[in-house]
């Protein structure tokens, strides 16, 4: 590893970090103009053309806003949670795959850039781990407040997601023994190819029930509509972040909408082959141009899934939500799993008896 | 392991407590300061809060929590079998299935013993299990 590797890297990094502010500030105008349009309202249209700035306009404001620290607070934590709150947000999209690799010569030697933060070889439990640190934020927040909402908003918040993390890993099970691997790439790549050259290769033909449970699963773990029972603005106000404003508020607004982002495109990766799509065969740039744009495609698919979901359904009642979770998802995710599992096998193995 | 897999994400790190630092101590340098009793007293809807937040909330959460354990521990495992799938072939699925009996055995009791459900009725909950059994024997 010299320079250069450490050059790309940095470059690496630096594309994923704005790319991620490029993506929130984009899906906040895109939420609110979805929602606007599915409740018949026009929606922001004043920032830049059709109010595509507005995001930018709204975080400028809180920038200029007061940060006011109530006096009931445990201070270390109460500043450390915002801080808290974008770490796995930003971490987790360092290993997703967006693209096919390219090579360039730098230095004299041709190197082979992924279009990957970095391909970590337990990817899968890397981003598992990194979802289940995002709560640390919200419980955090709300504890260290010192007020009634923002706890209730954190404990809720804490049961919620444990209970549907559960959910969510094994809803992955299959996917990792249909690819024999934990690394991203290496579960894209069993991904390509057709079945009888109509059919896409994706996870999500197989595995579709897999599909829907860890979709729920991501929507209930970023605290999205109908799940949105953490700050459910009727009964505890914001919820966790009741007290916060200015900036330190703004942290929380962005960390929700980059996890969006990012569950998307875990989805997407996982389920519905990440970059893997006709290339007609293309060669060159385009063919290494394509596979990006239907990364994209697919995770703003999702996306828009999720705004669907959150203009259709009200939110769930605290019991309805736990019901759901333990008695009807996680049975069904055991269930499965046995099931495909068992499939999986006798295809591979064949039966059992011989 | 490599380690150099995991210097982007280091980098990452850095970059990240670096940006959420500045655009803080930012927002901290541009906001007016005007501090008010009223303002800085915890949000209760405009009433003036009377009680600290307690510091106990319902032990339904600390169960769930303990619940979540013992199935993410479950997860944990069945991912080291899901990796090594081919190689182990029939004898590892046999040996999962009869491990994931298990996890669905303990769900079922612990769904039997009314440990998910949410909203229960406050008598039913102050209930003694030996007066539920003199009830049906009667």
């Amino acid at each position: 590893m010299d320079g250069w590797d450490v050059a790309i890297v940095i470059v690496k990094v630096l594309v994923v970090f704005a790319l991620l502010l490029a993506a929130t500030i984009l899906l906040v105008w895109i939420e609110r103009k979805v929602v606007a349009d599915m409740q018949n309202r026009i929606g922001p249209e004043r920032a830049g053309p059709w109010g595509i700035l507005q995001t930018l306009a709204d975080g400028l404001k809180l920038l200029f806003k007061e940060q006011i620290r109530p006096n009931k607070v445990e201070v270390g934590m109460y500043l450390l949670a915002p801080v808290l709150t974008l770490l796995p947000a930003f971490l987790i999209f360092m290993v997703i795959p967006i693209g096919v690799p390219f090579t360039v010569t730098l230095g004299g030697v041709e190197r082979v850039v992924s279009m990957q933060g970095t391909d970590l070889n337990v990817g899968l439990l890397y981003i598992l781990a990194m979802s289940s640190l995002a709560v640390y934020a919200v419980v955090l927040a709300g504890w260290s407040s010192g007020s009634k909402y923002p706890l209730l908003g954190g404990v809720r918040a804490t049961a919620q997601a444990i209970s549907y993390e559960a959910a969510m890993g094994l809803a992955l099970v299959p996917v990792v023994f249909y690819a024999g691997s934990l690394s991203i790439s290496e579960i894209v790549a069993a991904q390509s190819g057709t079945w009888g050259g109509i059919v896409p290769r994706w996870n999500i033909v197989p595995l579709f029930l897999s599909f829907v449970i860890f979709f729920i699963a991501i929507i209930a773990e970023t605290n999205r509509a109908p799940f949105d029972l953490v700050e459910a603005e009727q009964e505890i106000v914001g919820g966790f972040h009741t007290e916060y404003s200015g900036f330190r508020f703004a942290c929380f607004f962005l960390a929700e909408y980059i996890n969006m982002f990012n569950m998307s495109a875990i989805a997407a990766t996982l389920f519905l082959g990440g970059w893997n799509g006709p290339t007609f065969g293309l060669t060159g740039f385009v063919s290494w141009l394509l596979p990006i744009i239907y990364f994209f495609i697919k995770t703003f698919v999702l996306i828009f899934i999720f705004m669907w979901v959150r203009a259709t359904l009200p939110r769930f009642r605290y019991d309805q939500l736990m019901t759901l979770g333990w008695k009807r998802l996680i049975p069904a995710a055991l269930l499965w799993l046995v099931l495909s599992a068992v499939v999986v096998g006798w295809r591979q193995f064949g039966a059992p008896w011989t | 392991m490599n380690l150099a897999d995991y210097l982007p994400i280091a980098i990452m790190l850095l970059l990240v407590i670096v940006f959420a630092g500045a655009s803080i101590g930012l927002g901290n340098l541009l906001g007016p300061r005007r501090p008010t009793p009223e303002k800085l007293a915890p949000y209760e809807c405009g009433i003036v809060p009377e009680l600290e937040p307690s510091q106990r909330f319902p032990v339904k959460f600390y169960l769930v929590a303990m619940l979540f354990v013992i199935f993410d521990i479950e997860i944990i495992f069945l991912f080291a079998w899901a990796v090594r799938f081919r190689e182990l072939g029939w004898f590892g699925l046999a040996a999962v299935g009869i491990f994931t009996a298990l996890v669905i055995e303990t769900l079922g009791y612990v769904w039997k013993r009314g440990a998910l459900d949410w909203n229960i009725p406050r008598r039913a909950r102050y209930r003694l299990s030996h007066d539920v059994a003199d009830e049906e024997a009667a």
